[in-house]
Order: C-alpha cells, then structure tokens, then sequence
C-alpha cells in the first residue's frame, strides 16, 4: 500500500512523462527541419526523357524530382541538400554509357536512379561497376539485371514473379487455355517476360499456340496480328511496352478478336488508353501499385503530383520516388558519400517503407515487393485484384 | 490460302505507303542527283498534321457519313499543303544555297534537315515525344471475310486511295508541261536550260510533289496504324528510300514496284514463324537483287562520265 504522498509524486510523474511525451509527438511533425546547408549531395537520374519510353522517363524524373524535394525540405542528407541531375539517353541503348559518363564524370553524382528500360539498366551496368558509383534500378524487372554486378539494386518485383502471376491469373481466373504470345524482340524485358509466361502457363496445364515477334519501332502489325490469330487463340499475350501494345490490341480488335489479352507492367502510361481507347476493354496487366490503394502516404503522393501535373502518377512514378528515397536513406546511413559506401548502406536497406510497398534489399540486391492485377474499362484502369500467392 | 490473301493484303497496303514515300526520293534524285534524306520526316509531318486535324474536327466521336467524309478530305488537304509548304521551305532554304557545292555538303544539310524536323516535333510545345493515338472511326463495315480471310476495308481504301495518286503522279510526270520540265531537268541540268527550262523553278516543283505524295502517305498511315510520332519517319523513310534503291533510284516504275516488293516481303516474314527476321530478311532480299542488278530492278547503270 502506496502512502498518500507518494501516491500524489508518483501520478505526477508518470503525468509529466506522458505530457513530454505527447509534446514530443506533438512537436516533431512541425517542428522546422534544420534547413541543409553545404554543398549538394548529387544524385543522378539517368532517363528515357523522350524517344519511345518517354512515357516512363517523363514520370520517372516527376517522381524523383518529388523526392529531392520533399527530403531536403526534411533536412536534406547528411546536412547537405541534394540535387538530382537528369540525364536523357533518347530510350537508346547506344546513348545510355554516354549519359552515364556525363554524370559521374562531370556531374560528379554519387549514386544514379535508372532506367526502367531493363536493356538500358543492363547497358548503363559496366560503367557503373567500373567507377564504383551504385546504380537503383527504379523499374527494370528482368531478372538478369541485378546479376550482371553488385553495385546494382532493384527496387521492384522481378519479371520471375510477374511472368508467373501473368500466367496464373490467365489460367485461373480468366480461364484461357490456348494463348498466342507476341514478343518484342528488340526488348530483353520483353523476350525474358514471355519466356517465362510460357513456361509457367505450360506447366499449368495451358498451350502456347503461337509465338510472334515484332520490334518496337515496327509501326504495323497486321502481319503479326493475322498469324497468331491463325492459331484461333483465346488470349493475346503481349509482353512488350505501351508504346506498341495500344496499337497491337486495336489491329486484332479490327481483325475480329474479341477475347481479352494480358501483359505486364510495361503497360502502364497514359499513352495506352489514349492510344488503344475502346479496344483495351477485357486485358489486364500486373502493375506495382494502383491509385485505388487507400495508404495516406500514396493518396497524398497523387494529390501533390496531379496539382503538378494534371495527371495521376503511374507506377514509374511512384518507383522513382522510392528509388531516390532508398537512395537517399543509403546516404544517410553510410554517413559519407563514397560509392562503397553507399553500395553496403543499399545492400542493408530493411523495411523501408515507400509508396509501392516495404522495401528490403535482398542478397541478390533485388526488393521482394507485391503485385496488383489492373483491369481496363472504357480507356480507365481499375483494380482487379490485388494478388496473393497460392 | 486465307492466311496467304491476308497477308498479301496487309503486304500491298503497306507496299502502297511505302511506294508513295519511295516516289519523292526517287524525284528528287532524279533532278538533283540528291538522296532527300529529310523525305521520311516530310511524311511524319503529313501524318501529324492529319492528326491535328482529326483531332481539331473532332474526327472518331460523329457518325455522320458525310461530316466524316468531309473531316477525311480536310485531313488529306491539311497534311497535303503542309508538306507542300515544308518541302519548299526545305528545298529554298536547305538545298538552294548548295545548288552549286559538292553533292556531299547537301547530303548532310538533308540529314541536319531530318535531325531538325524530328527534334522540332519533339519539343512537349510541339506534339511531345511521346506517340500519340490516332482519333478512330468505326467505319460501315466490321472484317470483310474474302475465301476465308480477313480483310478490312480501311486496307482496300487505302488501297484504292494509293492507286489513285499514283496515277495522278503518273498522270503529271508524263502528260504535263511540268512533267516534261522534270524529265528534262532530271536528263541534264544544262540542256534543259539551253531549251528553255526554269530549273530552278522544276525543282521546287519536283520537291513540291514528292511531299505531296508522301503527305498523302503519312494521312494513310495515320488512319491504317492508330498512332503517330515524331520518329515514325525514320524507319519508313528507310525502307522507302530502299525500295526506291531496289526498283532503281531516279526511275519512278521501278520506286513503285520496289515499295510494293518490300511491304510484301516483309509482311510474308513477319507473318510467319520468322516474324523476327522481318528487317533483316527485307535487307538481305535488298543486298541480293543489287548483287544481281547493281542498278535496281528497273534502273540502268550508266558509267560515270569523268
């Protein structure tokens, strides 16, 4: 039994602490960041700003550009701002070392955001490697990538799982038994990506009734369209990016298919329901986040970027701020700006939150990170599903 | 045999397009002696200036037959008197002043031209450089099926659209006062002043109708492909400028039928199970008729005179 007296100093103790600490987690959302002072922390961003994936670098750098400036507003990295520059490779393959040796050579960055293009990612790794600068693939999902050397990560799913979910989600739940899979053949993600359809769909129980080819900048597919349609498939497979998918899926709506077609996350721009329109009703494609998802963070992430921008962000956008994100909370933990350093602080990520989910780096240098099923109506996306492994 | 007559469709109207784009490099060639390598991006402008007006009449949201064949007419007069205007500003400014240099330095003006073009249209004030999706129009008739294949009628229009201007090409070349000044000029600059021709006046005029021919391509393939951009000219006018090298460079038969023998021979690849190999299979058949007819299919080689 507590004496009165000490009964009275022990509650107003414990009610000091719980007052300081409920001002602590009052204070600390306004209390004014310490403004980062010195010279910037440059980070790189090597982009498709224009030419075929502009799409993907336009957003991309919309998404970084967000970060930057959302972490220096919060007191920069190591007291220091940073500053991004950008780099355009054209969505050229011939161009990416070029602009890779504009930013460490001249620019000075320490560590690149880039590309989304996995054949451009793997073009930019010998140079990367060989200047020890990291390099964080914000969207290059084909497995190759990380093995190709340990300065590189990869903040996004692999095309290992997506093919895989592809192919499920095409045999279960649209229930198509015979697909016809159309490749761009000028695209590593692209070859990688139905490969691996085909082995997944195989092993499922489905047939692969005919595989095409095209290259991205074919500008006509009525040749490939009639030939997997010979094959009186019930789904389209189209593995490539929106540049060519919108105008595929409009050819063989023209040419009388009507059964729905699938791909993966080189799907997602505005482009393709602007090019594909009416014809897109009935296909899918996986994709790393959907506006839908009700996360305050992301909801709050789209309000800033459609008031910029007039647009709801698409998934580059979103990887691209949690690329630069990681980066800089690499910076930050290595506590210095040299490329080793900044390469083990990457490697030991754990559970970092972003907006397309938690993010921890894995011995492979790859980020396990979910997966969503969109679905295509009237030219508008909707979340089918948000899937879970069986 | 269906796959064989859709094929051969889709092969002919693509052949079509090309045909159309390989006549203004063979024209220019044949009175400059120049390879227009800025004719590709003249047909990108054709197809976006289609676009904008597509887009401006709001072309694809009515159904009136005769408000949509009036949007199609605007679209192909619009595309048309752009690149008529372009292709003269390009030969006054570009190719005029280096009438008189080594045919090299005009060469890679054309190529500077070319680069221009495309960056111009690149430029997010512009068009942007991302492709954008053609407006579309539900025409009358869904796939037509002939014998078992598929065919669909925008490729018989544009069929039909392709032979007509061809034979207005034709119609100029040979039986107008124009036409023989083009005959003349491309025999030899000289003589056919010495007669009596503006030279000068005959190339404007010759580039005026290359564009125009490649206008009409660039509304075609607008309306046949759902999108346009502004590298679409590059690997068209590629192909073109080979097709109009296979038929024979300067012969304007030869520009035609090597157009239509590309867009059949890649469309009989790429619909096959080497749909890979569609370019490099067109390149090789290229490489291989110049082996066997180092002039082209119609073309003569004349030696050199020193």
């Amino acid at each position: 039994m507590m004496r009165p007296k000490q009964a009275v100093v022990a509650w107003l103790l414990a009610g000091s602490v719980l007052l300081s600490v409920c001002a602590a987690w009052a204070a600390e959302p306004s209390a004014p960041a310490a403004k980062p002072s010195g010279a910037p922390i440059k980070v790189g961003h090597l982009a498709s700003l224009t030419g075929s994936e502009a799409n993907f670098g336009q957003s991309c750098d919309r998404g970084v550009q967000i970060a930057a400036e959302e972490r220096n507003a919060a007191g920069g990295v190591l007291g220091r701002p940073v500053e991004i520059s950008v780099v355009d490779d054209q969505s050229k393959n011939q161009e990416v070392n070029n602009c890779m040796m504009k930013l460490i050579q001249q620019d000075q960055v320490v560590a690149v955001v880039g590309e989304i293009a996995s054949s451009n990612t793997m073009a930019a790794i010998p140079t990367a490697q060989k200047y020890k600068v990291p390099l964080v693939t914000p969207g290059s999902t084909n497995p190759e990538v990380t093995k190709r050397g340990d300065y590189v990560f990869r903040i996004c799913y692999t095309d290992e799982y997506q093919g895989r979910v592809i192919a499920r989600f095409a045999y279960k739940r649209l229930g198509t038994k015979n697909a016809a899979v159309i490749t761009d053949q000028a695209s590593a993600y692209s070859i990688n990506l139905s490969k691996i359809f085909t082995d997944e769909f195989t092993k499922l129980g489905g047939k692969v009734a005919v595989e095409v080819a095209y290259k991205k900048t074919d500008s006509e597919y009525n040749a490939q369209v009639n030939q997997a349609l010979q094959a009186k498939p019930d789904l389209l497979v189209l593995t490539g990016y929106y540049t060519n998918v919108g105008n595929i899926v409009q050819t063989a709506r023209k040419a009388g298919f009507e059964g729905p077609c699938v791909g993966g996350d080189g799907w997602d721009a505005d482009t393709l329901y602007q090019i594909g329109g009416k014809a897109l009703d009935n296909t899918y494609f996986t994709n790393h986040y959907t506006p839908d998802d009700p996360n305050p963070k992301v909801q709050a992430f789209i309000a800033k970027y459609k008031s910029r921008h007039g647009a709801v962000p698409d998934a580059m956008a979103i990887l691209g701020y949690d690329a630069a994100m990681v980066v800089f909370d690499a910076i930050q933990r290595a506590g210095a700006t040299e490329g080793p350093k900044i390469r083990d602080a990457l490697a030991a990520t754990k559970d970092f939150v972003g907006l397309s989910g938690t993010i921890t780096i894995d011995a492979e240098r790859n980020a396990k990170k979910n997966i969503v099923v969109v679905g295509i109506k009237d030219a508008k996306q909707y979340l089918k599903e948000a899937w879970k492994d069986e | 045999m269906d796959w064989f007559i859709s094929q051969t469709i889709s092969g002919l109207t693509l052949g079509g397009v090309y045909a159309l784009i390989a006549l203004g490099y063979s024209l220019v060639y044949g009175v400059l002696k120049l390879i227009n390598f800025a004719h590709g991006d003249v047909y990108m402008v054709g197809a976006i200036a289609a676009f904008g007006t597509a887009c401006a009449f709001g072309w694809g949201q009515t159904a009136d037959e005769y408000v949509r064949s009036g949007v199609m007419l605007a679209m192909l007069a619009v595309a048309v008197v752009s690149c008529l205007g372009l292709g003269y500003v390009i030969e006054r400014f570009a190719y005029r002043p280096l009438r008189r240099a080594p045919r090299l330095n005009s060469l890679i003006t054309a190529i500077g031209v070319s680069f221009l073009l495309e960056s111009i249209f690149q430029l997010p004030g512009v068009f942007g450089a991302s492709p954008r999706g053609f407006p579309q129009c539900e025409l009358p008739l869904g796939p037509i099926r002939l014998a078992g294949a598929t065919v669909r009628l925008e490729q018989l229009l544009i069929l039909g659209g392709t032979l007509f201007f061809l034979l207005v090409c034709r119609y100029i070349i040979l039986h107008t006062r124009t036409g023989l000044g083009i005959r003349a000029t491309s025999f030899h600059h000289d003589y056919a002043r010495l007669m009596g021709v503006n030279v000068d006046r005959i190339t404007s005029l010759t580039f005026l109708l290359g564009s125009g021919l490649a206008a009409v391509a660039g509304v075609f393939v607008g309306l046949y492909q759902h999108q346009v951009d502004p590298l679409m000219g590059v690997n068209a006018g590629l192909k073109a400028f080979t097709a109009a090298v296979v038929g024979g460079i300067g012969n304007l038969a030869g520009a035609v039928l090597g157009g239509i023998l590309m867009g059949l021979s890649e469309t009989y690849i790429a619909g096959s199970a080497f749909s890979a190999f569609r370019d490099a299979f067109a390149f090789a058949l290229l490489i291989l008729i110049l082996l066997v007819r180092p002039g082209g299919l119609l073309g003569s080689v004349a030696p050199e005179k020193v």
